[in-house]
């Protein structure tokens, strides 16, 4: 396949930045849309050119480290996938595809497609945890979990911190994710000791990076690659409600 | 001296205590000096690396009250490649009443290994897999749970026994998270100083203790060097020397390796884990290999068809014209074989021709019975996310057609050397899970590395260090230190000739060669002659690529490119360690495989008699050859048999 891609490229950020354009033959099927930014960079490095920064690790959907905005759609145009995992036969010859970064009031742009999303770290740090103590825990089996409970607990705890939902959202929230870790921590035996301060703590961190307030237009769980339901945020928005009545 | 190194001295000493094993592991803990809640204030620890291992240790370190200083080159410590891990975690609970125990866990791993581990490692950490489970599930990780709402287990390659862990395919996911969130408490409560996007280039050596790092902050380039009381490799393994692997595509060995020039050893690195469940590789754009977690042998059944180049299609093929060959050649284990065996015999049937899919280098893992024995829904619960994840890949449903599997490098068991107390060969440098070579020997048993990393993260270091750290806290140092500096100059003059060269070939360009030689000759089957051709195609590829290498950019803020120059760098001089190291052990075992030691059956054929010991190589120097010295390695409680699965 023969393919145009119009990619964000920003050298830093103080550059005001601007759509550049490439065009790249011999696109396999088969690869990546990360393999495919391989092969432009390779080329783009020969030519005398600074290769397109993006971020990317496991290159198998869980580390969250890739991004890009692909023709308007975080993680592009198929459901529940990472960007690594979107393969080049979702294109068609002779495509014209957009690249950008995540764009979002939290997210800050590093370089190109790079973007910073240590603010998701620190939510978690106002208490997306339980807080045990290591060396002292109480014997497994001495605490079951129902299964469902167990569950939807887990389908909570899958959330990647790619950062997708932020980005698809008109006002650049981060209330899916942050929903998704009270969801997980909320619905287990162990996480009621702090089940209010974690909530009041996590949506304040939240609200404090410069995310945007949820206003539910769902397109967070549009594109969230690991498919975390709107459901999560009306967990949280429950929860919130409870412990601030509790503390009032 | 030989042609490419040279004998050194026995390892005399490795702090294990002896005595009844079963108490080796009190009886160190008890011995270990303690730190004064007071003093501990005072004491600062660099941990390098973020995952399982990293991780855990960076939250327990500070939460015992040292100061951390933790460091990863992703953008946040919750990406650390152990998020990856698939299968599950074992612990001997014994919760199914099937016979498991402690005792049971150890033999299994011991053997597992090939018998190249160490006992006393081995049985030190079946001991603390049960505290592991109960550690992580108060930390709230949903592991898979039974309708009466207790966990759920499963079995995995190479037991006999279900003793494994699991949520759902995604359990080194979960794990992680779990000592992500107990590391971002304690960074919120500023014990932890998290400096992530930051990558050591460099060990600081003062007085013949490591004392700090040199490192590179990735978003702006500048070059600073941090100190502590102590240093914590806990920076993973090495399979990125092959190019193609499972691992990360930043995950490299540059920490471990900058370490062991500075006079760390470098133990066993030969030991490569070839994982029997990976997606094939479709073309030469391929830029890294995904994994199907072990587990899916539980239920798919492996063949190819029994005739050579039989090119029909899978449902086309009648049952009696398939070759279950797990099952045919191991019967007591069938598809549940380790690893190391379900890779060769897929290689083998390949080398016959009886391969699978584009280029015959596949076979098929078929799920068409468990599907009709348990139903679509039931196995859609139980693998979902990897039906779908290889559906994703590939283009095919696995629901209807059969997967196709091939072998490529995941795990690597050897590392930096370490003694008991996970101390490396010098004074304050600890390396801990992946980083390190202890417990796995040759080959590394299923869900058997989330538990080390673990265990090595949560247990065994925090008790260890402090018997080293009573000493301190050391003298301050400063960044005009004649040894700081020098570190710190050393760095920066490999990053000025790195951008100096400006050549005409991709760092990605040389990394893939170097793969290829590697897997070629160094990968699921080893030879002497292919083993020595290696070492002079890797010399020469070496050369070529400090002259005709471009690195575009500067220094001076985010460059990917030079990243991976850096990293490509050491991944050639330690490729050459680990064929020199393969071509000594004229012996198969576990995963090194040597064509001219197997059986009338073609099983590998270990030599006891000549290599029960570890190979820990010291550095020669840039134009000198490496130091060989041998650990010896005693088997008081599992002896040495032929591991057979038949």
């Amino acid at each position: 396949m023969r393919l145009k891609l119009r990619v964000w490229r920003q050298t830093g950020p103080d550059d005001a930045g601007r759509m550049v354009t490439y065009e790249v033959d011999d696109v396999s099927p088969d690869m990546s849309f990360l393999e495919l930014l391989d092969v432009l960079n390779e080329k783009l490095i020969l030519g005398g050119e600074e290769p397109i920064a993006f971020d990317h690790d496991c290159r198998e959907g869980i580390c969250g480290a890739c991004s890009l905005v692909i023709n308007g759609t975080p993680h592009g145009p198929q459901k529940a996938t990472t960007t690594c995992q979107l393969h080049m036969r979702t294109f068609s010859d002779g495509d014209s595809i957009d690249v950008e970064p995540w764009r979002a009031r939290a997210f800050p742009v590093i370089k190109d497609l790079v973007v910073d999303r240590t603010a998701f770290d620190r939510i978690i740090q106002a208490g997306g945890y339980i807080t045990a103590p290591t060396g002292s825990a109480p014997e497994a089996h001495s605490v079951p979990v129902p299964k469902p409970d167990a569950d939807a607990a887990f389908e909570a705890a899958t959330c990647i911190g790619c950062g997708a939902c932020v980005a698809a959202c008109p006002n650049g929230s981060g209330m899916l994710f942050t929903a998704a870790k009270i969801t997980h921590l909320g619905l287990m035996p162990q996480g009621q000791p702090e089940r209010d301060s974690r909530v009041l703590n996590m949506v304040h961190a939240h609200d404090e990076e410069g995310f945007g307030g949820c206003t539910n237009s769902g397109e967070c769980t549009a594109v969230c690659p690991k498919g975390i339901p709107l459901a999560a945020i009306s967990q949280l928005n429950k929860d919130f409600l409870h412990a601030v009545r509790a503390k009032s | 001296m030989t042609e490419f190194y040279e004998d050194g001295d026995n390892i005399a000493d490795t702090k294990a205590p002896d005595g009844p094993i079963e108490t080796r592991w009190e009886r160190r803990r008890f011995g270990a000096k303690l730190v004064n809640p007071a003093n501990k204030r005072k004491l600062t620890v660099i941990v390098v690396g973020t995952g399982l291992a990293g991780g855990s240790a960076a939250a327990t370190l500070a939460e015992l009250g040292y100061h951390v200083k933790s460091y990863c080159y992703q953008d946040s410590p919750r990406r650390a490649h152990s998020i990856a891990a698939q299968g599950g975690i074992n612990a001997a609970k014994n919760y199914r009443g099937d016979g498991d125990s402690i005792h049971r866990l150890f033999y299994d791993t011991v053997k597992g290994g090939d018998f190249r581990s160490r006992e006393s490692n081995v049985r030190r950490l079946a001991e603390i897999s049960v505290e592991i489970i109960d550690q992580c599930v108060a930390q709230g990780v949903p592991f898979a749970r039974e309708y009466g709402g207790l966990l759920d287990t499963r079995s995995f390659g190479g037991a006999q026994v279900s003793r494994t862990f699991y949520a759902r395919g995604q359990t080194g996911q979960q794990l992680l998270l779990g000592a992500y969130q107990a590391l971002e408490r304690q960074i919120g409560a500023g014990n932890v100083e998290m400096n992530a996007r930051h990558e050591m280039l460099e060990l600081i050596i003062v007085d013949g203790r490591a004392r700090g790092i040199v490192v590179r902050d990735l978003v702006s380039g500048e070059i600073t060097t941090e100190f502590a009381d102590a240093v914590v490799l806990a920076s993973g393994g090495y399979g990125n020397v092959f190019y193609l692997s499972t691992n990360a595509k930043g995950c490299n060995v540059t920490a471990s390796w900058r370490a062991h020039r500075k006079g760390a050893l470098f133990a066993n690195p030969c030991y490569t884990q070839i994982h029997p469940t990976c997606i094939p590789v479709s073309g030469d754009h391929q830029s890294k290999l995904t994994l199907m977690s072990e587990s899916l042998r539980n239920d798919g059944r492996v063949w190819v068809p029994k005739a050579k180049g039989d090119q029909r299609a899978p449902g086309a093929i009648p049952e009696d014209e398939r070759d279950y060959y797990l099952e045919r050649i191991y019967p007591a284990f069938g598809n549940l074989v380790p690893r190391d065996i379900a890779s060769r015999a897929a290689k083998n049937v390949c080398d016959e021709g009886r391969g699978v899919g584009p280029g015959g280098l596949g076979v098929y893992l078929d799920f068409a019975d468990a599907i009709q024995r348990l139903g679509r829904a039931a196995v859609e619960a139980k693998y979902g996310n990897l039906f779908e994840m290889y559906q994703r890949i590939t283009g095919e449903d696995p629901y209807e057609v059969p997967m196709r599997i091939y072998p490529a490098v995941h795990y690597t068991m050897g590392g930096l050397w370490v003694d008991y107390d996970l101390q490396s060969t010098i004074p304050g440098l600890f390396v801990i899970g992946e980083a390190n070579f202890s417990d796995h020997g040759a080959n590394r048993l299923g869900a058997s590395a989330l538990m080390q990393g673990l265990a090595d993260g949560y247990f065994v270091l925090p008790n260890t260090i402090g018997d080293y750290l009573a000493a301190g806290p050391f003298d301050k140092l400063t960044a005009d230190h004649d040894q700081v500096a020098a570190a710190r100059q050393q760095v920066e003059d490999r990053i000025t000739r790195l951008l100096a060269i400006n050549g005409d070939r991709t760092v990605d360009s040389f990394h893939r060669e170097l793969g290829r030689i590697m897997w070629e000759y160094c990968g699921m089957e080893r030879t002497d002659e292919g083993l020595r051709k290696a070492i002079s195609l890797i010399r020469d590829l070496k050369a070529e690529f400090w002259q005709r290498v471009r690195v575009p950019g500067d220094g001076e803020g985010l460059n990917q490119s030079l990243e991976k120059a850096g990293r490509v760098a050491d991944f050639f001089e330690l490729a050459e360690l680990m064929c020199i190291d393969a071509l000594h052990r004229t012996e198969s075992c576990g995963g090194h495989f040597r064509a001219e030691s197997q059986d009338a059956d073609g099983e590998a054929k270990r030599d006891d008699e000549h290599f029960s010991y570890v190979a820990a190589w010291e550095w020669g120097g840039e134009d000198a050859q490496p130091v060989l010295h041998k650990e010896d390695l005693d088997f008081e409680y599992v002896h040495p048999s032929t591991r057979s699965y038949k």
